[in-house]
């Protein structure tokens, strides 16, 4: 590590370098900080920074090192958390005015264990409003830009997250992934987001968006850094009766592993037209570097993919439109001033405390819910979900991990399709199927674009696999090596 | 698939979201437009499909109906927009 940046080393390097006490927890953590405040005016990837917090919680874990006890793997490490998981006291605001004064009571289960596991929060992240959009645009807090062109949007919902790992803003942060929203991101930003299996990670103090869809998951600048952090986050939680009770494996482990006679399906619809030959070629030195490592390509279909956007354009506004009904001013969040009654207050709360995009899923979601059109709409998407979740089945008793594109484009400029709803939703395309079928997926960095963008390869697996996709993004990543940070000017 | 200005109006009631006349024409262009992508589904023969309620196979988790107190009411009430002591405070509920 000598010679490199403390912002440029990987989080298992700056971990180790703490406990061995080369650097102290203090003394990380003010250099990120430092980072951030000279950073953040220019990307805004944080909503909230926390600087005394933090240095607080550096100070205690470096007193508790110089007794000998270690919490755990992130011990002394400086990491952010998207502003979608509830901290008590801290402002937690979902990237909303109707949340932009909200202290939660209480901890999300994922805040938890990354303190109980030694971690320093640096702040809350920027995102999509409620986690709704793919640029981060939709943001009450304003946009946050990408570390690798400071024109273009980082992707969303976690933006934030990513763009703040991209850009050396903290060594790792947890974002959550509804129909994408870890994996585009990270895609996009040039870094590595994972989406475990549906039920792995707690959705408890989670802020909800669509409760059969949202998970937690890490991102990070290499795939072993991702590993540690999801062996964190993971695991069964009493408060979250969807997580599931299976044995947190050694991610680490696992991505040693190797891909030596792994089969990897190649999913001729997300490879048909439309698809930026950039992109393409990228994922082909993916496959690339995959069979290098003794990986065997399999051409495979997956044939309701293209009913999967439509199909979440229904689930997801159905559940949101159910689970937004809760900010109504009455306990918590924006209330608006001078309501006469009841009725009033809520209906121009709501009006004034979300943005444009927020009030068209909700507005979609009540409509494909309400009296007589509950069968045609959500039933309907219901069951072609059973249909996309076959199609993978069947594709995973030929193969053992699926390779595609994580977007079908690098990133976008600021602004080309925030108001054009379907073409933004198009952003989604090959990561939404993937939240439809609760399995796991993986984005790991593949390349860039001819104008220097960040390309990322979508690695997907059987449910509670992700240790075969850590496998497999480890091989891609070893092939095709990346720069430690995005090449932020004047950083 | 179209879907009329008052449809609107009427889902907007539902929502409890007020609509200024210039939203409400433009959300009813827009979810226009997304309900006629999404009228696609109906290609599909999904009469012997049942429906996925969870993508991951699970059974029903039980646990015991236990007591966990939730000590820190302060904590829940500062957050209130309006309140009288331990109650949150609303305008008239009954209106005219």
């Amino acid at each position: 590590m000598e010679g490199i940046p403390v912002h440029e080393w990987t989080l298992i390097d700056a971990a180790r370098a703490v406990r061995d006490k080369e650097i102290s927890s203090r003394e990380l953590t003010r250099a990120l900080l430092s980072r951030i405040e000279r950073l953040n005016p220019k990307i805004n990837s944080y909503i909230t920074v926390l600087p005394e917090h933090a240095m607080r919680d550096a100070a205690a874990r470096d007193e508790e090192l110089s007794r000998g006890r270690v919490r755990g793997p992130l011990h002394g490490v400086p990491v952010g958390l998207k502003d979608i998981f509830c901290t008590k006291g801290i402002r937690t605001t979902c990237g909303s005015r109707i949340l932009s004064d909200f202290d939660p009571p209480y901890d999300a289960t994922v805040t938890g264990k990354i303190r109980d596991a030694g971690a320093i929060l640096l702040g809350k992240q920027n995102m999509d409003e409620f986690a709704m959009g793919s640029s981060t645009e939709t943001s009450w807090f304003g946009p946050t830009l990408n570390p690798w062109g400071t024109d273009r949007i980082p992707g969303g919902s976690s933006g934030g997250t990513a763009a703040s790992v991209a850009a050396g803003m903290c060594f790792t942060g947890v974002g959550t992934d509804t129909g994408g929203s870890i994996r585009q991101p990270a895609s996009l930003c040039g870094v590595v987001g994972m989406k475990p299996t549906y039920g792995r990670v707690s959705r408890y103090g989670m802020i909800a968006f669509a409760s059969s869809l949202d998970q937690g998951g890490p991102i990070a600048r290499t795939v072993p850094d991702a590993a540690v952090v999801l062996s964190v986050i993971a695991g069964w939680d009493r408060s979250d009766s969807t997580s599931v009770d299976v044995p947190v494996p050694d991610y680490l482990a696992a991505t040693a592993r190797g891909v030596k006679g792994m089969r990897v399906g190649l999913p001729r619809e997300y490879f048909a037209g439309g698809l930026d030959r950039t992109v393409k070629a990228a994922v082909e030195k993916a496959l690339k570097a995959l069979a290098s490592h003794g990986a065997e390509a399999v051409e495979i279909s997956l044939p309701h993919t293209e009913f999967a956007l439509a199909t979440y354009y229904l689930i997801a506004p159905a559940e949101a439109s159910s689970n937004l009904a809760r900010y109504d001013g009455v306990r918590y969040g924006y209330r608006t001033d001078g309501a006469k009654g009841l009725t009033e207050m809520m209906s121009r709360t709501r009006a004034e405390g979300f943005g444009a995009e927020v009030k068209r899923r909700i507005m979609i979601g009540t409509y494909a819910l309400s009296a007589g059109y509950y069968e045609a709409y959500y039933g309907k998407a219901q069951k072609v979900r059973t249909l996309l979740r076959r199609d993978f089945a069947e594709a995973f008793a030929k193969v053992d991990v699926i390779l595609t594109p994580t977007s079908p484009t690098p990133a976008f400029r600021i602004g080309e399709k925030v108001d054009d709803p379907l073409t933004m939703y198009l952003s989604d395309i090959y990561t939404i199927p993937c939240n439809l079928a609760g399995i796991p997926g993986v984005s790991v960095p593949c390349g860039l674009s001819p104008d220097g963008l960040p390309i990322g390869a979508q690695v997907l697996g059987r449910h509670f696999d992700e240790e075969t996709l850590f496998a497999a993004a480890s091989a891609i990543e070893k092939e095709i090596p990346m720069p430690r940070v995005a090449p932020l000017e004047g950083n | 698939m179209a879907i009329t200005r008052e449809e609107v109006l009427h889902v907007a009631r539902l929502a409890r979201l007020a609509l200024s006349s210039a939203e409400a024409d433009r959300m009813k262009e827009q979810l226009g437009n997304i309900l006629a992508y999404i009228k696609q589904l109906d290609r599909l023969d999904t009469s012997e499909v049942v429906p996925t309620c969870h993508a991951v196979d699970m059974g029903t988790p039980f646990r015991d109906d236990s007591v966990r107190p939730f000590g820190e009411k302060e904590e829940i009430l500062k957050n209130a927009p309006d309140r009288d002591g331990d109650f949150f405070r609303v305008p008239r509920i009954i209106e005219d």
